[in-house]
């Protein structure tokens, strides 16, 4: 039996993979995505320069050869900023959704779990939430928190829950009907090995697109945040805050907002690509 | 209909004094003493002391949460800015109107090129035509709005000086940001409307429509469009709201004095008051928004219509 279900599932992720392959945009994406992470990984390897080291007589130099991307207004080397914050993006993206999604999911999968009244009131406190827009709710979680990596990962995560929390919710609803699941019941299976091991393996499909579209939400507003001088401290290479800084040099100098801007559009882009093959290949009723 | 709409409003209630709950929650928990912060530091303690006392800060929480939306409701009252010492309520009215038309014209941008490209894509679906919106669509999805803003900034206020970088009193003041905020929604709306109507165009009475020797243009927007508008109509609706908080990225870059800027400076001089009026707002105007989407879509789809004649 076992063995079977095994099986079942394996022959399941190569049906998916078969169709996210024929997918040309979504490969694109996943292979630009897995670029980003081998950066992130060796980003010590592949920066030229200390990415803090300050150069006071090379300020404002333009792209060459000793700095592929310039420097900026501390004559620190852009190239190697830019490869270290893709280290803090990828990180907070991948966390806060970590964050959001575990929290979503297990409240979601209560509401449509348990009784209407259990429900009831789950889902009206994520309605409250869901009454702030998001980024607004990212910013006065962050305001109210301070500055740092882990306070800003707590607001974007904190304020992507509901999303989760919804998704999940419906996905237990269509299921909980279900033959297997009644059955389960009657065989004398627990609550919680019936959420765990029967429902939510089975309504990871919706989950996983909203995640990988998740990610790339949460590394734009992570940089949105920076961006307006919320999130991490001063000096941390971080593409919203280097976007920031070049902010003022914008007509004499656009190199220092070209990439950091290119890096975060290209990160979001390839997210964006593998998301929505994601969702065609788990979900063939979605498909155009 | 009526009963509709009234059911929706009593519905609000409940959410917005949560949402009072969650800003006044997040006021508290920061850190840092608010009669210290309106003083200064070189206050002395007594000094300190009694403004707590007059502020009712030494006060339970709940009674503390209990005066402010009181006074919210009953008064219209947001308390002061920390930095101005002027009523949070007028510095929001001040501010709103910059926001508002901000947001209000980058939908209008959204909706006159998302909703026409969406159509076209859709019924030459895999053509160039198609595939060329598509991949800008998705660019448009991917494109921070402030890094956006800026690259315009460069390329047309400094470069080509068509149009002035910051300020927001003229029409001309208003397109690059306008612009600029509608990018995402465009993409957006576009995206949907195109699979909203390849989804109507599959069905069978457009298939009749056809057979019976309607025109294909009348068969697209008489038979075809109408069907497909309602989950166009609920995405504009959300982008609504959507814009209302970009609205505070846009207004950092163009130096708008909305209350996105507004609430930006605030968290900068740690006035608390008005960061929190800010977001209550913002809220307001936004739940405002999802109720007016959810009557417009009620009223527009007939089967909602009919439940509560």
């Amino acid at each position: 039996m076992e063995k079977t279900t095994k099986k079942r599932r394996f022959l399941r992720l190569k049906e998916f993979w078969r169709r996210l392959k024929k997918n040309k945009l979504a490969i694109v994406g996943l292979c630009i995505l897995c670029f980003l992470v081998l950066v992130a990984i060796f980003a010590d390897f592949i920066a030229t320069h200390d990415y803090a080291e300050q150069d006071l007589l090379n300020q404002y130099k333009l792209p060459s050869k000793d700095h592929y991307f310039g420097t900026d207004k501390f004559g620190r080397d852009i190239f190697s900023r830019v490869v270290h914050g893709s280290r803090i993006s990828l990180t907070v993206g991948f966390i806060s959704v970590g964050i959001a999604l575990v929290f979503g999911s297990l409240i979601g999968a209560i509401a449509g779990y348990f009784s209407a009244r259990v429900d009831n009131i789950l889902m009206r406190l994520m309605d409250i939430l869901l009454a702030i827009p998001q980024i607004l709710l990212a910013i006065a979680i962050s305001a109210s928190l301070g500055t740092g990596l882990t306070n800003l990962m707590i607001a974007v995560g904190i304020s992507s829950i509901p999303q989760y929390a919804r998704i999940m919710r419906a996905a237990v609803l269509s299921l909980k009907d279900q033959q297997f699941i009644e059955a389960t019941k009657a065989a004398g299976g627990s609550n919680f090995r019936t959420i765990f091991v029967h429902i939510i393996p089975n309504c990871l499909a919706p989950i996983i697109v909203q995640a990988t579209l998740g990610v790339a939400f949460a590394i734009l507003t992570a940089a949105g945040l920076s961006f307006i001088g919320l999130g991490l401290d001063p000096g941390v290479p971080e593409w919203g805050a280097m976007l920031s800084e070049g902010r003022d040099y914008i007509r004499d100098f656009p190199h220092m907002t070209l990439f950091p801007g290119l890096a975060i559009m290209i990160t979001i882009l390839s997210l964006n690509l593998l998301g929505d093959g994601f969702r065609d290949a788990l979900d063939p009723k979605l498909r155009d | 209909m009526l009963r509709y709409i009234f059911k929706r409003i009593v519905m609000l209630i409940p959410v917005l004094l949560g949402v009072t709950f969650i800003v006044f929650t997040l006021l508290q928990i920061t850190p840092g003493d608010p009669a210290k912060a309106i003083l200064g530091p070189t206050a002395d303690a007594a000094a300190v002391a009694q403004l707590r006392e007059e502020m009712g800060l030494n006060e339970p929480f709940l009674t503390q949460y209990g005066r402010f939306v009181y006074k919210l409701v009953f008064e219209q009252d947001m308390g002061r800015s920390y930095s101005s010492r002027q009523p949070v309520m007028s510095l929001i009215m001040q501010a709103f109107p910059a926001t508002l038309k901000l947001a209000a014209f980058a939908v209008a941008i959204a909706v006159v090129i998302g909703i026409p490209l969406g159509i076209i894509s859709a019924i030459k679906q895999y053509s160039i035509f198609d595939n060329t919106a598509l991949i800008l669509g998705l660019i448009g999805i991917s494109m921070p709005v402030f890094w956006l803003g800026m690259l315009m900034i460069l390329v047309f206020a400094a470069r080509l000086k068509w149009f002035p970088s910051s300020g927001f009193s003229t029409f001309r003041h208003m397109v690059l940001p306008s612009i600029a905020l509608s990018a995402q929604s465009v993409a957006v709306i576009m995206r949907m409307t195109r699979s909203s109507m390849l989804e109507v165009i599959r069905q069978d009475y457009i298939r009749t429509a056809r057979a019976k020797g309607q025109t294909e243009r009348k068969v697209i927007t008489k038979h075809a469009l109408r069907n497909a508008l309602m989950p166009i109509v609920t995405t504009v609706g959300l982008q609504f709201g959507a814009l209302l908080g970009g609205a505070v990225l846009t207004e950092s870059v163009f130096t708008i004095p909305g209350i996105g800027r507004m609430m930006v400076e605030a968290i900068r001089m740690k006035d608390f008051p008005l960061v929190q009026g800010a977001v209550l707002f913002i809220a307001l105007a936004f739940s405002l928004v999802n109720l007016f989407v959810d009557i417009l879509y009620a009223y527009i789809n007939p089967r909602i219509r009919s439940q509560y004649k």
